[in-house]
């Protein structure tokens, strides 16, 4: 399909701004929460990612799908964007890696796409207004009853999303991250750590095979006591889509596995944070237009050093809320914002933003890397 | 870490002239260094000996050394100043060499001073390609397989190991000097020789070609703490085996995946630590095998470089700002942001646009040089271009290059397999010549299996010329639909280009867009990629819905800037629109830059209040008028100090109804058409060669035959004395009237009578309307016949009487108020004789000014930009000084980087930089300027003089000097003969062509340590060699009586004071001028 034969489309937004542009990827409507990442890279990785759920995303890179789309790059099977919008769609695939182009990859995951959008006037207007709910459209739908359909949609205040996009059957993870010539060997997998999937990202998955950890990824929904009764050498918390706040099921069932644990190190990566800081008797508020993006400064309250670190939520956790015992260890530079925090003398920790990044800089990768250690202690202290 | 205490007095090394591969950007980026550690509260010393910069104005650092960079003047400024540290990683490859010059000789230890931002082991582990090459396979990274040869002899293994083509480079160079691939066997032994020639150190690697491979680049900092940031990717679109300077390039990477992405930033990061930069900017270049994914770390600077001064502008992050603040201690946390300043140093710029830098060559100058691009870089300029897209940003820069061209509007008259079967060559055109073949229909894999631009850019180039056809469907003579233009718009099709493909004017075009509606908004580079709020208005138009340009309600002066560098339009001229920026804001009105030269400071975000980003064309200007006129007042548009390039708009500003700052258009029109200017000159009764516009070659045959040979021949409205000639003879004047037109089809030829052994001056001077006060005389040490800015001059002057002097001032003052100049201009005079003419006047800033005014000691472009604001200069206090010491100006040449290539001197501008001289003597000054182009001052030897009948008479003063001061004199037949009659002892030498040894064997087997070499038209050829030689074998030499006249005094003068020179501060030479 060349750019002309490509049919029009429409972006509203619930406060009434309608923008126009051209529609790719699925003919469909989508409804959900427009929220902005800026990351320069990675758009596969980014409509992918299971955290999207209910959201439509824009991309403030304008030039999109140069790279088409490969296997590979898929972070998660589960639903992820709920629609893309950016300012210009490529004209070609042109990458070694491809395997298919943008607009077939989405029209193969029902996900539609808006392009020829001024992607910089909706950025800054999401900056002013804050996340809003909008609707896109490549179908023969008007602007007016878009902006209603908008405005109808629920906020992502309050919403439970992980229980949709979490595996329903545990199974176990195998692969490694992709590995380049002068990468070293993937060592053994001698430990085992169960994952819950709240939307867990495959390359989570693979950086915690990298360190050496067979995962055995459970749903959502799973007991504590099923977990316990696994004997995990660590567990795993995962990322996910929706407020923190509004899966109360999921809060109580980690009280009970933080209770049951014991030594066992426990490690949060944002919803699974999240979520976390809530069992440990926190709360968590919503951000003005969340975190999206590859280029988050966070400061390492312990030795002062800076990542640069992937990052994508809209809910962050309250520091004041927590106890005594919480100790901060990581603030993203931004907005002075907790980006990470360990939750008294065990090794119960999180972090907010994403070591395995995909897409993003990997300079927090070493975080699994100090998880694997220390599972390893708890493992071989077990003996 | 807070800023470090233990030291107070930092020594900031600039990075001297303009050469190839070493341009403006240093200015920019030593700059904004010394800003930053002055306002850290360092006292800072600095030393550059190119005049033409804002670096070296002295209220920038708190002593301004203009000097060489040399060793022994950096120890002689140490012995002076009490520095504790030197900042050597701010003025590029000559900065870092020099300071590993000055390691070595144990200057810095004997000062106790240290350096900062980069040590001595770590530069050498970057640049050393042998140990650079270890550090990598330590790593585990891939890398090209290569070895490193000390003599021809080695060189065979490497042909046996590789094969051809193969790579070859030598060490210690900047720009690629030298750096060259070899297909065959005879090839590779004349470049291994001559690289081996270039190396400082006599050591040149040969290296496995990558060549049709894609070339990434990562801007990189880091700090002591070990943080590390990539400030911006940029992907070039000519693939491996152009120089990256010469290639066009993009930013941010377009065609990688993340994981590729992060591959390449790890991998970046891995090498910065282990080469050990600890703190500061540097880049890494990689190439990457589009089939497969091969990836190989190519080299690092491990500096501030052109493509950070690119990386900056494209991002708005100030690289350099920041690595003087990383050198003194600060980490990047502890920073702010300046544009959203709620959000620290230590993040990586997020663009939400594309930016497009294209290189600009100058070729044409250089008559006998291969315009093909290799991995030596050849450019002398370039251009960036900002848009929303791909396509946006590529068809601005196009525009901005100023070559004529107003987007793919290269249309030959060729049939599709000519044009495809040139796309295998890279050349300045490789890009026009892909849009043709597509246009022609050649099939896009034909393409991409020719030329290896990566696939992406050839389907965003077809989607262009696409969009041409359906805008070029209709109607000859009629201007599309609304839709159709509003999509050539977003397809970033110029007006230019449109009306050309519809057969209208660019006006009707742009009238009808403007009927319909179709006008560009601005946006904001903002670092962020509008995440939080920029504080900066830092602009570039695209064609979208929502504008960001907020103007104000402030009175307004618009400054358009110089555009790209090339030989003729530098540096200096930036220079004025810097200073016109300030003097412009000091005096309370709000100002507003607009240029697309990434490398200077005009373009820096915080010298004027309002920088847009957009090529010097009438669209675009017209555009930012229009956008700024929504609220306040245009006090005027500043159209004078950007040189040749604005003033071009002139009359289009005029048109449209906005108001030039000072000189009006009419002014300028008179000062630059001939028959109007030659009507005023006669009826002032002021003296001017005889000339004539020529429209034919029958009419330039009668006006050459009625001045007389010789005459001088040039094409009406040029730059840098571009396609200008001395003609001798009918024949010279046949063949060159078929060049010119070529030259410049819509315009006439200009001839002139040339004055031959005139003396020629150069005026500054700055006009009100009311009178004029002379800024600066300079007089030429090379004779009339060699251009201007390619003479070497002295201010004042040296040679000439006072009533000469009065005259020029008073024939000065006559022509700026007859013209009705406000503000800068610059005339040129000839003397012959005792009779003064002139030979142009130019009612703008002249590529002298900077120099003049660190001269004097004047800031001579703030003031004519108030008086252009409408200040008298009584009101100003301003009158001509005319300081104690000499300054000389002394021109630098690229010569080395264009093989074949005749070094003699002539009315065709070649110059790429200029460096300055300062002392209490001619000789002395000179010997300074000499030195700091970087050149050699023999101590004593042989000097070869070979000169031209007419100059026999002539050129004793200059054998005499020399052999006063030791030198035995060697010459060949004639000149030696004259020699003899004046009692001079000499050697005989044979020319080239009259049998062995003859002069060019006494070059090579060093026997010669001087050449003084003039010709005629007529035996260049022959003494072709020997002047080549003499370039390759670096001998100083001369090619003219009174350059080789001023060299000899310059050696006398260095040998009196034992070659140990002394180095002078500006301030000081001010302060004396004060007193």
């Amino acid at each position: 399909m060349t750019e002309r034969d490509r049919p029009e489309a429409v972006l509203a937004l619930a406060d009434g701004r309608v923008f126009r542009g051209v529609g790719f990827g699925a003919r469909a409507t989508a409804i959900g929460e427009v929220v902005f990442n800026t990351s320069m890279t990675g758009y596969q990785e980014i409509l992918t990612d299971p955290s999207y759920a209910g959201q439509l995303v824009c991309l403030t890179t304008p030039e999109i799908g140069n790279v088409g789309c490969n296997t590979l790059d898929v972070e998660s099977e589960a639903p992820g964007a709920e629609a893309l919008i950016i300012r210009a769609l490529s004209p070609t695939v042109s990458n070694w890696r491809a395997e298919q182009s943008l607009p077939d990859f989405l029209e193969g995951r029902g996900v539609p796409g808006i392009s020829e959008v001024d992607t910089r006037a909706l950025t800054r207007h999401l900056r002013e207004t804050g996340a809003i709910m909008g609707a896109v459209s490549t179908e023969d739908i008007t602007p007016e009853r878009l902006v209603e359909m908008a405005k109808q949609a629920p906020s992502m205040q309050g919403k439970a999303l992980a229980h949709e996009v979490s595996t329903a059957v545990p199974y176990t993870w195998e692969h490694s991250t992709l590995r380049w010539s002068e990468d070293p060997d993937v060592p053994e997998a001698t430990l085992r750590v169960v994952a819950y999937d709240f939307g867990i990202k495959h390359n989570i998955l693979r950086c915690l095979r990298d360190e050496g950890i067979e995962v055995q990824v459970v749903p959502s929904t799973t007991p504590a006591a099923d977990v316990l009764e696994m004997k995990p050498d660590g567990i795993f918390l995962s990322n996910g889509p929706g407020d923190p706040a509004a899966l109360p099921d999921v809060v109580e069932n980690l009280e009970a596995l933080l209770q049951g644990a014991g030594d066992t190190p426990i490690f949060g990566i944002c919803l699974g944070y999240q979520l976390l800081c809530l069992a440990a008797g926190g709360q968590t508020y919503k951000l003005k237009f969340g975190h999206h993006g590859g280029n988050h400064p966070v400061r390492n309250e312990l030795d002062q050093s800076v990542a640069i670190t992937a990052q994508n939520h809209g809910f962050a956790a309250s520091l004041e809320s927590l106890g005594a015992g919480t100790e901060l260890t990581a603030v993203n530079l931004f907005d002075r914002t907790a980006a990470g925090l360990r939750l008294g003398e065990r090794e119960v920790w999180g972090v907010q933003y994403h070591p395995e990044a995909s897409p993003g800089p990997h300079d927090a990768k070493p975080l699994f890397a100090a998880f694997a250690q220390q599972v390893r202690a708890h493992r071989e202290q077990a003996r | 870490m807070p800023r470090r205490e233990d030291i107070k007095r930092i020594l900031v090394l600039g990075s001297g002239p303009i050469v190839i591969g070493q341009a403006c950007e240093f200015d920019y980026s030593g700059t904004q260094a010394v800003k930053a550690l002055k306002q850290e509260g360092y006292e800072v010393v600095l030393v550059n000996s190119n005049p033409a910069t804002i670096m070296t104005d002295p209220e920038i650092a708190d002593r301004t050394y203009v000097e060489p960079l040399l060793p022994e003047f950096i120890d002689d400024i140490l012995a002076q100043e009490n520095i504790d540290a030197v900042l050597p990683t701010v003025g590029g490859q000559t900065a870092l060499n020099l300071a590993i010059n000055c390691q070595r000789a144990g200057i810095f230890e004997k000062h106790g001073v240290e350096m900062l931002g980069a040590d001595a082991e770590v530069i050498e582990r970057a640049e050393d390609r042998e140990k650079f090459k270890a550090a990598m396979i330590e790593l585990g990274f891939d890398v090209p397989r290569s070895m490193y040869i000390r003599d021809g002899s080695e060189a065979s293994a490497a042909i046996d190991a590789y094969g051809f083509p193969v790579i070859i480079r030598p060490s210690f160079t900047m720009g690629g000097t030298g750096a060259s691939i070899a297909y065959n066997r005879e090839e590779f032994d004349e470049k291994v020789s001559r690289a081996l020639a270039e190396s400082l150190d006599s050591e040149v690697l040969l290296e496995e070609s990558v060549l049709g491979w894609k070339e990434y680049e990562l801007e990189v900092m880091r700090d002591a703490k070990d943080n590390f940031v990539v400030i911006c990717s940029i992907e070039n679109l000519d693939p491996m085996g152009v120089h990256t300077g010469d290639s066009i390039t993009i930013a941010p990477s377009q065609t990688l995946t993340d994981k590729e992405y992060q591959r390449m930033r790890d991998q970046a990061k891995a090498v910065v630590r282990k080469i050990g930069v600890t703190t500061g900017g540097c880049n890494i270049q990689f190439a990457f095998n589009p089939d497969n994914g091969r990836m190989i770390v190519i080299e690092m600077n491990p500096r501030v470089s052109r493509s950070s001064a690119l990386a900056s502008k494209a991002t708005g992050f100030p690289i350099a700002k920041f690595a003087a603040k990383l050198a003194i201690g600060y980490t990047l946390d502890e920073l702010d942001n300046d544009i959203t300043k709620v959000t620290p140093a230590s993040f990586e710029p997020s663009i939400d646009y594309v930016v497009t830098k294209v290189p600009r060559f100058a070729f044409e100058k250089f008559s006998g040089s291969d315009d093909t691009l290799t991995i030596q870089m050849k450019s002398v300029g370039e251009v960036m271009a900002i848009g929303r897209t791909l396509r946006e940003s590529m068809g601005k820069a196009m525009c901005a290059l100023e070559t004529g061209s107003c987007g793919f509007d290269w249309e030959p008259d060729l049939g599709p397999e000519d044009v495809a079967a040139m796309l295998g060559r890279p050349s300045p055109a490789r890009l026009w010549q892909v849009g043709a073949a597509l246009r022609l229909g050649v099939d896009l894999e034909e393409i991409y299996a020719r030329c290896k631009i990566d696939r992406w850019f050839l389907h965003h180039i077809k989607a262009i010329i696409d969009c041409e056809r359906r805008v070029g469907e209709g109607r000859r003579g009629r201007v599309p639909a609304p839709a159709v233009l509003a999509s050539a718009k977003r397809n970033g099709l110029s007006d230019g280009r449109i009306a050309q493909l519809c057969g209208l004017s660019e006006e009707a075009v742009r009238a009808r867009r403007l009927q319909a509606g179709i006008r560009p908004v601005y946006k904001r580079i903002d670092t962020c990629a509008a995440e939080f709020e920029a504080h900066t208005p830092y602009l570039y138009s695209t064609y979208e819905e929502e504008c960001e340009a907020e103007v104000s309600d402030r009175k307004k002066v618009i400054i358009l800037g110089g555009g790209p560098n090339r030989i003729g339009q530098g540096i200096e001229f930036d220079y004025c629109c810097v200073h016109a920026a300030f003097a412009l804001r000091e005096a309370g009105y709000e100002t507003i830059m607009v240029n697309c030269n990434p490398e200077t400071v005009s373009t820096d975000y915080d010298t004027s209040d309002r920088l847009y980003f957009e090529p010097l064309t009438a669209e675009h200007v017209l555009e930012v008028l229009d956008a700024e006129a929504r609220k306040g007042t245009i006090v005027g548009v500043l159209v004078q100090f950007g040189g040749q390039t604005p003033l071009k708009l002139a009359k289009s500003i005029e048109a449209a109804g906005y108001p030039l700052l000072g000189t009006p258009a009419e002014a300028i029109d008179l000062a630059e058409d001939r028959e109007r200017f030659g009507e005023l000159m006669g009826r002032l009764r002021i003296d001017c060669p005889r000339w004539g516009v020529a429209r034919s070659s029958e009419e330039a045959f009668t006006i050459a035959h009625d001045i007389g040979y010789p005459v001088l021949v040039r094409p009406s409205y040029v730059l840098g004395g571009r396609a200008m000639e001395i003609v001798q003879s009918d024949a010279q004047l046949d063949r060159y009237m078929r060049e010119a037109v070529r030259a410049s089809p819509d315009h006439p030829v200009l001839i002139d009578e040339f004055l031959p052994h005139a003396t020629e001056f150069d005026v500054d001077a700055v006009a009100d309307g009311e009178d004029a006060v002379v800024a600066g005389i300079m007089e030429h040490i090379e004779e009339a016949g060699v251009h201007s800015g390619d003479s070497s001059c002295s201010l004042p002057p040296v040679g000439v009487s006072e009533a000469i002097l009065e005259q020029i001032r008073g024939t000065t003052r006559t022509l700026a108020r007859e013209l009705g100049v406000i503000g800068l201009m610059n005339i040129q005079f000839a003397l012959r004789g005792h009779r003064l003419y002139v030979i142009e006047v130019n009612p703008r800033g002249s590529r002298t000014v900077p120099f003049v005014s660190k001269a004097v000691g004047v800031p001579y472009a703030k003031i004519a930009a108030r008086v252009a604001a409408g200040e008298s200069l009584a009101a100003l206090g301003i009158t001509e000084q005319i300081p104690e010491h000499i300054s000389v100006k002394a021109p630098v040449f690229p010569f080395r980087k264009f093989p074949g290539v005749d070094t003699i001197l002539g009315p065709e501008m070649r110059s790429t930089g200029e460096v300055m001289g300062i002392g209490a003597d001619f000789g002395t000054a000179y010997m300074h300027a000499y030195l700091g182009a970087g050149e050699v001052l023999p101590k004593g030897g042989a000097a070869l003089f070979s000169v031209k009948d007419e100059d026999k008479d002539a050129i004793l003063p200059a054998a005499r000097t020399l052999h006063q001061a030791g030198f035995s004199l060697v010459a060949t037949g004639g000149t030696a003969e004259a020699f003899r009659k004046a009692d001079l002892p000499c050697t005989d030498i044979l020319k080239v062509w009259q049998g062995r040894p003859h002069t060019v064997d006494a070059l090579k087997n060093g026997d010669i340590q001087i050449v003084v070499n003039t010709s005629g038209i007529s035996d260049r050829r022959e003494s072709f060699s020997l002047r080549r030689t003499s370039l390759i074998q670096r001998i100083p030499y001369f090619t003219t009586v009174s350059g080789a006249l001023a060299a000899a005094h310059a050696i006398a003068r260095a040998r009196e004071t034992n070659f140990r020179p002394k180095a002078r501060s500006l301030q000081s030479y001010h302060a004396d001028a004060a007193e």
